[in-house]
């Protein structure tokens, strides 16, 4: 039907972040052995614990299987065909200052719409920029420290503040926990690391860049963030990759702390290069990432908009070991083409009337495959715990799929779960209802999915929620067929 | 102003407009009437241009092949259908959506689009005709609205995209009597002389309040009498009953001498 053409048409619209940049750069041989792990651990000047702690996992990953159980499918990785160090190469020696970055990679963050100089920035948001395997430069690093927030990369942190990094690192992901945060604690060369002290509240959000450009490598970074009591901090993370025809890998693991009181909102758009229409290329975005509500009246907020990546294997989660403290997820994701995802959360309740709340839309279209997975475990000490999950589900033409598997268990019968679903199509009526309005067929698609997923939406920071609504438009293209 | 002829409109194999033919003037109201399942709204479904008939005929609307043009395009020109079942679109805002139409419909007569503010008072002007609470403004279209509602909200869009031509598809279907006299109201407040309507409905009792310039009743796909405002009273005297039964006797083939066993 033409109706269908438009729309098939509409969701076949090009990848703009797929340009590479030439860049000089300092790689690892291909490969991973303890040899590597070695030369990494060196080429970050780290101390000996930081490369026993890699070591320690490195042997720990050799006895694991890769996991089969989600729902997604691709060839076997071949760990051994993938680059695990790639940092561009600084032009001038010595410590650099964000005067002294390559100009090359300024001119690469400008083009993706992402200033490094600070004067520029109206919006006031610190933004930690992330090539391949390095940090190239943290902003507003001066007046954060004015307030004592420490937010820099994560080598940086390991160099200057190794007792917050030994203190916390692991202690919500620890490296036996899953295939891929194993590999990552292994072989991770850099990342964020933000720690709010007690009774801050951070003055400007804060963000991460993460952008690969180097071909065959893995990205492998760790974030962790820390708020002590009454603290709070909004942290964002925006990803994008050249198009390339072979999988690359982002293993990713982020640890949040939240102490007494505090607040952490994590927001993420994720768009990485999702590979072209037959599914060839694209990110393999395996990732682990976890908070941790240690605190009584703690509070954990996980958005994310995922768009990007051939495949998607994440669960935001959140342990609710704090009385009274609170989590939330709040996730859109949408698989177009031949993408594949399979996401959503853990909520684990164990101190007293913890409380969560699971948002979940999930959007397929082209022959893309959507499958929202969740788990909410109400241990025997969490009295009066509460949860409440929607799931709801849109389907773009009839060759995708939306697969929804909610885990529920509850050890104390104080406990009050509610989990609610829904799948719909977006109808030939709503389209038709648009088009006799006026509307063109392709704005009037991206209207009805934008309303669909308003709720999400509207927990994202301003100026990530406008840029959500244009990506999702954008990576619509070509879905109903 | 719209001038059908000869219109045939099949879905598979099936043809449920068997050849209709009509001229509309500006400033006229025409009323389709007609039983269940006679091509009343496949009527106004193929002169919005939905997909999946097949259409054969001629449909001139000012003078233009209405036939040839999209969806949205039969919009820009002035074509509106008050749709039988309005659609829902959650999490879309109502004055949003009709902000977006109005202003894409502006665009592409090549006329300045409306501002939120602007557009505002505008619709809170409009929104009086039906008598509209605001806060259906700010909820999603059509979402969670009772059957009534989702009608105002119908007139309501139409009193804002000021079109040409009107097509109201049983417009009174599912209207308690003071909601009807409402819409009815709004209705009759657009009828201007650059205007026409076509009124598709079952039921005389909506001709009570938007009183039409000509009555067609429609039977198996055709349109079989024509006439004024009094056409309708017959009908709610006597019932479409008899007019089926005198289209029955036409449409059967007349007897062929020794062919039967």
């Amino acid at each position: 039907m033409k109706a269908q053409a438009e729309v098939r048409e509409f969701t076949n619209r090009e990848y703009k972040y797929g340009f590479v940049t030439d860049l000089e750069t300092d790689v690892v041989p291909r490969g991973l052995n303890e040899d590597v792990i070695r030369l990494i651990s060196a080429k970050k000047n780290e101390p000996e614990w930081m490369l026993d702690g890699r070591l320690k996992a490195y042997r720990h990953w050799l006895t694991l299987e890769e996991p089969r159980w989600q729902n997604v499918h691709y060839r076997p990785i071949d760990y051994q065909d993938i680059i695990y160090y790639s940092a561009p190469k600084p032009k001038t020696a010595g410590p650099k200052s964000l005067d002294e970055v390559d100009p090359e990679v300024v001119a690469m963050f400008n083009k993706l719409g992402i200033s490094l100089a600070e004067q520029e920035r109206l919006s006031g948001i610190a933004v930690d920029a992330i090539v391949d395997s390095v940090s190239v430069g943290t902003t507003f690093k001066k007046k954060l420290a004015e307030v004592g927030v420490i937010f820099c990369s994560f080598s940086e942190a390991v160099q200057d503040h190794p007792d917050l990094v030994k203190k916390y690192l692991g202690s919500v992901v620890p490296y036996t926990d899953n295939y891929f945060a194993t590999l990552n604690s292994a072989v991770f060369t850099d990342g964020s690391f933000c720690f709010v002290p007690k009774g801050v509240r951070c003055p400007m959000e804060l963000s991460t860049y993460f952008r690969i450009n180097a071909a065959d490598t893995g990205q492998f970074e760790r974030t962790l963030i820390v708020a002590e009591d009454g603290a709070y901090v909004s942290y964002l993370e925006g990803c994008t990759a050249p198009i390339r025809d072979k999988n690359q890998l982002h293993a990713a693991v982020v640890e949040l702390v939240a102490l007494e009181g505090a607040q952490i909102k994590y927001s993420t758009v994720q768009n990485w290069y999702p590979g072209d229409k037959e599914g060839r290329g694209g990110i393999y975005n395996f990732v682990t990432k976890r908070g941790k509500c240690a605190g009584a009246r703690s509070k954990i907020s996980w958005t994310q908009v995922e768009t990007g990546s051939a495949i998607t294997w994440k669960y935001p989660s959140v342990i609710l070991q704090g009385d009274n403290s609170v989590g939330e997820f709040y996730s859109v994701a949408l698989t177009n083409n031949r993408q594949q995802a399979d996401t959503g959360t853990k909520m684990i309740h164990i101190g007293k009337n913890t409380r969560s709340t699971i948002l979940s839309k999930g959007i397929s279209a082209g022959r893309g495959q959507n499958t929202y997975r969740g788990l909410v475990k109400i241990l025997k000490s969490a009295s009066g715990a509460r949860n409440h999950t929607q799931c709801d589900s849109l389907l773009l033409g009839d060759q995708c799929g939306a697969h929804t598997f909610p885990y529920i268990e509850v050890k104390n019968p104080t406990a009050q779960v509610e989990h609610e679903a829904s799948t719909s199509k977006i109808g030939e009526d709503q389209l038709f209802y648009c088009r006799q309005r006026g509307i063109r067929q392709e704005e009037a698609v991206s209207m009805i999915v934008n309303g669909f997923c308003r709720e999400v939406f509207k927990e994202l920071p301003m100026e990530f929620a406008v840029e959500a609504q244009k990506l999702l438009g954008v990576s619509l293209e070509g879905c109903v067929g | 102003m719209l001038d059908i002829k000869n219109l045939h409109a099949k879905v598979l194999t099936r043809e449920i407009l068997r050849g209709i033919s009509l001229q509309v003037n500006a400033g006229e109201v025409h009323a389709i009437m007609g039983p269940n399942g006679s091509g009343k709204s496949t009527l106004a479904q193929v002169l919005a241009g939905r997909d999946g008939y097949d259409v054969t005929g001629e449909v001139l609307y000012e003078g233009k092949n209405l036939l040839a043009m999209s969806p949205e395009e039969r919009a820009v020109a002035g074509v509106f259908l008050a749709f039988q079942y309005p659609v829902e679109i959650p999490g879309v805002g109502n004055l949003y959506f009709i902000r977006t139409a109005l202003n894409a419909i502006r665009k592409q007569r090549g006329l300045e689009e409306f501002d939120a503010i602007d557009f505002l008072a505008l619709a809170k002007e409009r929104m009086k005709l039906v008598e509209m609470d605001p806060s259906f403004m700010t909820r999603s279209v059509n979402e969670g609205f009772s059957g009534g509602e989702k009608k105002r909200n119908e007139i309501f869009q139409m009193a804002i995209l000021e079109p040409k031509l009107a097509i109201l598809d049983e417009t009174d279907s599912g209207l308690d009597i003071d909601a009807l006299r409402v819409v009815a109201s709004g209705v009759n407040a657009l009828r201007s002389k650059d205007r026409a309507m076509l009124v598709i409905t079952h039921y005389q009792r909506l001709l009570d309040y938007i009183v039409p310039d000509r009555v067609h009743v429609l039977a198996n796909g055709r349109i079989v009498r024509s006439g004024t405002k009094d056409l309708a009273l017959e009908l709610e005297k006597h019932g479409y009953t008899d007019i089926e039964q005198q289209q029955q006797l036409a449409a059967r083939p007349s007897p062929v001498p020794g062919g039967a066993l």
